[in-house]
């Protein structure tokens, strides 16, 4: 990729489409260097999966690329965090990845050995340590890792400050659908067309819509909202058979995953299905969800839920996002497939679309994430 | 537990008592659920008050007698929180959860007071005016207290003239809506003589409170308490001493369980046929849901829905006339007591606008939409879910509220699952 052509007619460098959180990002990071940048988004600024996630700010290593590209966000977002307003709830809760038997403490020993080798500060806690770190936990429990620059926040505020200064310059449409993107000129719903330099096409699961060659499919997840009970739970809890469970591709499953909220509020999760493209709750789900969460925390249960939601999530077939140009059209770089990890990853997305977009290196390898890989897996497969 | 009727009504006020009647009156087996411990709904509570020697008369007691003779089986108590599949629901009381499955269903969920956001209205003592009411009837001492009562609607003068008979010095009753507005009412009402009759009754029983059209309370003032109410009268700026404000802007339909188990509205109201059919097949609503129209129209729909559940409908077509009568009487209301589009000027900017999260109304109105507001500013992501300042937002600021998923009331996470919540 070479260095950014702008001029030629064009009103701005970059057009991003999609106001998620990845979105955001990325216009905050550009427009941060200096380059002309509107964001077009067919709904409201952080309404799809940002909305529908839980927020977690989280190390995770299911591939050494997830690890990178995680460690990378968690620096960048540590970067953001004294500028963020209140009310984007950040909290450095860390995370305890729990374990139930021996088979999952030898997890955890080796998570502790990769982590830490990474610079990634964490612990392993045995039984009687976890129980006093999170007092409503069953007991036994054989123990946990606890990671502890991991943290929570509150993601659609999060995105519509990234998005402040696109918003003040008038460069933020919203209500605005794209219904083609042709070389480097956007047709939106309406007719309306736009030459850019470059597009960014951070759409979420409506990149496919919008960009050809590539696989995405949706993957719907529910979440349980409690009242406020502060003090219950003091850490982000999952259980590491969710390692497991989150990462087979096919099957749905749930997991045991709770978030202690600024307000005192608990976030239950966390499902996983493919095939259901409706935003209905699904009652089977929630038993299971609920059932999952009991078996670790025993008083949930008593917990008053107000509300239950469903999103979906932009899952590739290698679990890894794509963040580059577009095989078809190297004027769109992707943005998307993001899957359970966009909140965490919009960071290092956005700033490897920008050093790509200035021609400069990155901080970490580039090539696991680059859409062309995916050509290569199809001509392979 | 899990239990099956011919005929599930939801709701115990009028509508849903007569509608429980009618169907086990026809040999259906009928079970009656509603949130509140007592039958009667929000009415026929405020009503039993105005009994002679604490005996329920007048059409509650005649409906009241009628339930009592059936055999359908009361769920007082509990109150519905999801259908998690069609023709079933569940119900909570406390941590236990029934599973409630029926052949048809009927829905009378009422309606609640639209209470609405002005400077001080979250001030100790500034009340609902249904809210006050059941406080008075609770115990609350109000003999000799001076009572402001201000918003719209018929009820505000049946509240008054109730805390005039426990001994409230009801300095102001205040109605938005003009006196020409009123005028019309009345002229709507000669050719209903029932409501006609009700109307002198209120008139005489309220004689003596100072009635004032167009005018609307624009602040609560005092320091740890309400001491005086700001009004607007007739445009004019009027501050009047008091301890208690008792505000309500008419009705809002309570139409959630009609929305989780997939009815269509018309705006705020369920799309019924004139057999209190909704979109969605064997699932019936009657009373306010429909319309707000008082007890009149709701024991006519309810009976009407009842029947025709029940499979009786020859005898439910028997009813129509009389509610067609009723749906001129609600659309006269909805008429009569429209709000005043200047009352959206009420709230200042640091006026808060929703009270479970503290939410205040600069936070709010920047917003394109109800679900960008709850996102950004988390107005109405309270426990109240949005009940209150949901309608409020829908008058401010016209947005149509999002659909509506389970849980519609908070229920223990438990619960969630249903009787096997048991394992628990």
């Amino acid at each position: 990729m070479g260095h950014l052509v702008t001029g030629q007619g064009s009103t701005y460098d970059v057009v991003v489409v999609g106001a998620g959180i990845v979105g955001a990002a990325c216009a905050h990071f550009l427009t941060r260097e200096g380059l002309r940048v509107a964001v077009l988004e067919k709904g409201i600024v952080g309404g799809g999966a940002t909305a529908a996630g839980m927020g977690h700010l989280v190390a995770m290593d299911d591939s050494p690329a997830q690890l990178a590209l995680t460690k990378l966000s968690l620096q960048l977002w540590r970067g953001l965090l004294e500028e963020l307003p209140a009310s984007a709830e950040y909290r450095e809760t860390g995370t305890l990845w729990i374990a139930t038997d021996e088979e999952e403490m030898a997890e955890v020993r080796r998570k502790y050995g990769l982590y830490s080798s990474m610079g990634l500060a964490c612990e392993v806690l045995d039984g009687e340590a976890l129980a006093k770190a999170e007092s409503e936990l069953r007991r036994p429990l054989a123990g946990a890792l606890r990671v502890l620059g991991d943290g929570v926040v509150y993601p659609p505020v999060v995105a519509q400050f990234l998005l402040r200064e696109v918003a003040e310059r008038g460069a933020l449409f919203t209500g605005r659908s794209v219904s083609s993107i042709e070389g480097n000129v956007i047709t939106l719903g309406d007719g309306t067309r736009i030459s850019t330099g470059y597009v960014v096409n951070a759409a979420g699961c409506s990149a496919v819509d919008l960009t050809s060659g590539f696989v995405m499919r949706k993957r719907k997840g529910h979440l349980i909202i409690t009242d406020r009970y502060p003090g219950f739970l003091r850490h982000q809890v999952v259980e590491l058979g969710y390692l497991k469970s989150a990462h087979s591709v096919t099957a749905d499953s749930v997991a045991f995953n709770l978030q202690p909220r600024a307000t005192g509020q608990i976030l239950i999760g966390s499902s996983r299905q493919y095939e259901d493209e409706g935003a209905a709750v699904d009652d089977d789900i929630v038993r299971k969800m609920v059932e999952r969460a009991c078996a670790y925390m025993p008083g949930v249960a008593r917990l008053s839920a107000l509300r239950i939601w469903t999103g979906f999530r932009a899952a590739t077939p290698d679990k890894l996002p794509l963040i580059g140009p577009s095989p078809g059209n190297p004027k769109v770089l992707l943005a998307t497939g993001h899957e359970g990890l966009g909140i965490t990853t919009s960071m290092a997305t956005a700033q490897l679309i920008t050093d790509m977009l200035l021609g400069r290196s990155s901080p970490i390898a580039r090539e696991p994430y680059l859409p062309s890989r995916m050509n290569y897996e199809a001509a392979h497969a | 537990m899990t239990r099956s009727f011919d005929v599930l009504v939801v709701g115990a006020g009028p509508a849903g008592i007569a509608a429980a009647v009618c169907a086990a009156d026809e040999g259906r087996e009928v079970a009656i659920v509603d949130e509140n411990p007592h039958p009667g709904g929000q009415i026929w509570r405020i009503g039993r008050e105005n009994t002679e020697h604490g005996k329920v008369v007048g059409d509650a007691e005649v409906w009241m007698r009628r339930l009592d003779r059936t055999s359908v089986q009361s769920f007082l108590g509990w109150h519905i929180f999801d259908a998690p599949a069609p023709k079933v629901l569940r119900a909570a009381w406390g941590p236990e959860v029934a599973e409630l499955h029926f052949k048809s269903l009927i829905i009378a969920t009422g309606a609640r007071e639209r209470l609405l956001p002005f400077p001080g209205w979250t001030l100790p003592n500034v009340l609902g005016a249904g809210g006050l009411q059941a406080l008075v009837k609770a115990g609350l001492p109000i003999r000799g207290k001076r009572v402001v009562v201000a918003g719209t609607g018929p009820l505000l003068i049946a509240v008054a003239v109730y805390l005039r008979q426990k001994g409230a010095d009801v300095v102001a009753l205040c109605e938005q809506a003009s006196t020409s507005n009123l005028l019309k009412f009345g002229i709507g009402l000669l050719g209903q003589p029932t409501k006609l009759a009700d109307a002198v009754r209120f008139g005489w029983q309220s004689r003596g409170i100072p009635l004032r059209t167009s005018c609307w309370p624009t602040a609560a003032l005092g320091r740890d308490k309400l001491e005086r109410v700001a009004l607007n009268d007739n445009g004019r700026a009027v501050e009047i001493e008091a301890d208690y404000l008792a505000c309500g802007f008419h009705l809002v339909p309570n139409c959630q369980l009609v929305s989780l188990v997939g009815c269509v509205l018309d705006g705020s109201y369920v799309r019924v046929d004139e057999f209190q059919q909704t979109t969605v097949a064997d699932v019936f609503s009657a009373g306010e849901t429909t319309g707000v129209g008082g007890v009149e129209a709701a024991l006519v729909e309810g009976q009407i829905a009842g029947l025709t559940a029940a499979g009786a409908r020859q005898k439910a077509a028997s009813l129509l006339k009389e509610r067609n009568a009723t749906r001129r009487f609600t659309r006269l209301l909805d008429r009569t007591y429209a709000l005043n589009p200047d009352l959206r000027r009420l709230p200042a900017s640091d006026t808060i606008v929703c009270r479970c999260e503290d939410v205040s109304m600069k936070a709010v109105q920047g917003n394109a939409s109800w679900r960008e507001a709850k996102l950004q500013s988390r107005v109405g992501m309270g426990a109240c879910q949005g009940r209150i300042c949901g309608a409020a937002c829908e008058f401010l600021f016209g947005w149509g509220m999002e659909s509506v998923r389970p849980p519609i009331q908070p229920v223990p996470v438990g619960s969630l699952i249903g009787t096997r919540a048991e394992n628990f």
